[in-house]
C-alpha cells in the first residue's frame, strides 16, 4: 500500500514536471508574423509581460519539480517540500491568472479602451497561447493536488489516519 | 515528526487558541490586517470611476466634444478583482468570529481542517485576483505597442491611482493571506522544544476541545454552513 501511494505520487510529480515544461516551452516558442495592411507584424510572447512571466514561472517550477524527483523518500527535506510545494502553487496560480486577463484582451478587445482584438489577425499565434494557457491549467491542477497530498502526509489535518 | 496523536496536531493548523497568548494576538491582528486590507482593495476599485470630456474636433466654432468613462466593469480583470476581495474580505471576517468565539461550539473537529482548507482557497483567491488585475494595469499604464493598445493612464490619470493603490491592498491582504496559512508549519518544522510544550500543553485535556455543541443534528447544521459558504464563493 504504501508502495504503490509512492508510485502514484512520484507519477504525478513527474507528470506535472512535463506539463510545466511543456506549457514553459510552448509559450515560449509562440511567434507569428504576417502582413496586415501592407505592414509587417510580428507576435511574440516577449511582447507582453504577462507571458513572460508565465514562462518565467513555468520554468522554475519545472526545475523545481525536476531536482524533486530526485529526493530519496525517506529524507527530512520532505517538511521542507511542503512549505516549497505551497510557495509554487501560489505563483502557478498568480502566473496563469496575469496570462488569462492578457489573453482575454487580445482575444475579445477592450472597447472601451480602444483596444482592438489581435487574434485575428495573428491565428496562430493565439492558438498557441492558448494550448499553452490549458497545459498551464492543468500543471496548476496537478500542483493543487501535490500540495494537498505533501500537507496530507507531512501533517493530518482529515484526522484520517490513527495514531 | 513523531507526535502523541494526530488530532493535536490537526488542532495546531486549524485552531490558533491552543497556542500561546502572543502567538493567538499575532495571528488575529494578521487576520484583521487582512480583512481590512482586502475590504480596502474592494472598496477603492469598486467605486474607481472617472469621467473625462475631450475635445476632438471644431465645427466652425463650436468644439466638439466626446465624454468616455473609465469604469472597473470595463475590465474583466477588475471584475474578478473586486469579486476575489470581497469574497476574501468576508472569509477573514468570518474566521475572526470564528477564532473568537468558536470555543463555545464544535462541530467534533471537523472545524479544524476545515478553517485550514478554506484558507487555502481564500489565499488561491486572493493571490489570483490581485495578480490578473496588476498585469491588466501594467497593460493600461504602458500600453502595448506591438498589439497597437494605447496606453489609458495618461488620460484618466485619477482612475489608475486609485486602482493602483486597491492593487496595493490586495497585495498586502495577500501577504498576511499567506502569512497565517504559513505560520502553523513554520512552527512544526523544527523538532524545538516549544512543538513538544504545546502537544503536552495540549494533550492532556481533549475533552475541554471537543465539547458537543447544542444542535439538534450536527450533520445538518454541518452541510448548511458549508453550502451557505459555497454559495458565498460562487457569487
Amino acid at each position: 500500500m504504501a508502495e504503490s501511494k509512492r508510485i502514484f505520487t512520484f507519477l504525478l510529480r513527474f507528470i506535472a514536471f512535463c506539463t510545466t515544461l511543456s506549457a514553459a516551452i510552448i509559450m515560449a516558442s509562440s511567434r507569428e508574423k504576417t502582413t496586415v495592411l501592407a505592414l509587417s507584424v510580428e507576435a511574440k510572447y516577449s511582447d507582453t509581460p504577462a507571458f513572460k512571466y508565465f514562462v518565467i514561472v513555468n520554468a522554475i517550477v519545472s526545475i523545481y519539480g525536476f531536482l524533486i524527483l530526485f529526493l530519496p523518500s525517506k529524507s527530512q527535506l520532505w517538511r521542507l517540500v511542503v512549505a516549497l510545494d505551497a510557495v509554487f502553487t501560489m505563483l502557478l496560480t498568480s502566473s496563469i491568472s496575469a496570462a488569462l486577463a492578457i489573453a482575454y484582451v487580445g482575444k475579445e478587445g477592450n472597447p472601451n479602451a480602444g483596444w482592438l482584438p489581435i487574434c485575428d489577425q495573428v491565428r496562430k499565434y493565439c492558438n498557441q497561447v492558448k494550448g499553452a494557457l490549458i497545459v498551464g491549467f492543468i500543471s496548476l491542477i496537478l500542483y493543487i493536488l501535490l500540495f494537498l497530498y505533501s500537507v496530507h502526509k507531512a501533517l493530518n489535518p482529515l484526522l484520517l489516519e490513527k495514531s | 515528526m513523531a507526535l502523541q496523536s494526530g488530532e493535536t496536531l490537526a488542532m495546531l493548523v486549524g485552531n490558533i487558541w491552543s497556542k500561546p497568548r502572543s502567538r493567538y494576538w499575532t495571528l488575529l491582528g494578521l487576520r484583521l490586517l487582512a480583512f481590512l486590507a482586502a475590504a480596502a482593495a474592494t472598496l477603492v476599485m469598486a467605486l474607481n470611476k472617472q469621467t473625462k470630456t475631450f475635445v476632438v474636433g471644431t465645427i466652425g466654432t463650436t468644439p466638439l466634444k466626446l465624454t468616455l468613462t473609465a469604469k472597473f466593469q470595463h475590465t474583466p480583470a477588475f471584475v474578478f478583482f473586486v469579486i476575489a476581495n470581497g469574497l476574501v474580505c468576508m472569509h477573514n471576517l468570518v474566521m475572526i468570529m470564528v477564532d473568537l468565539v468558536g470555543s463555545k461550539f464544535d462541530y467534533k473537529g471537523l472545524r479544524f481542517p476545515m478553517v485550514a482548507i478554506l484558507d487555502m482557497l481564500n489565499v488561491a483567491l486572493v493571490s489570483g485576483g490581485a495578480n490578473a488585475a496588476a498585469f491588466m494595469a501594467e497593460l493600461g499604464k504602458n500600453g502595448n505597442s506591438h498589439a497597437r493598445w494605447d496606453k489609458i493612464c495618461d488620460k484618466f490619470g485619477a482612475y489608475c491611482d486609485r486602482g493602483g493603490g486597491a492593487l496595493i491592498a490586495s497585495f498586502l491582504a495577500l501577504a498576511s493571506c499567506f502569512s497565517f496559512l504559513s505560520s502553523p508549519y513554520l512552527n512544526l518544522s523544527t523538532r524545538r522544544p516549544i512543538v513538544l510544550f504545546l502537544t503536552t500543553i495540549i494533550n492532556p485535556k481533549p475533552q475541554t476541545i471537543f465539547i458537543s455543541m447544542d444542535c439538534s443534528n450536527i450533520s445538518h447544521c454541518i452541510c448548511l454552513v458549508f453550502q451557505m459558504y459555497v454559495l458565498l464563493l460562487l457569487l
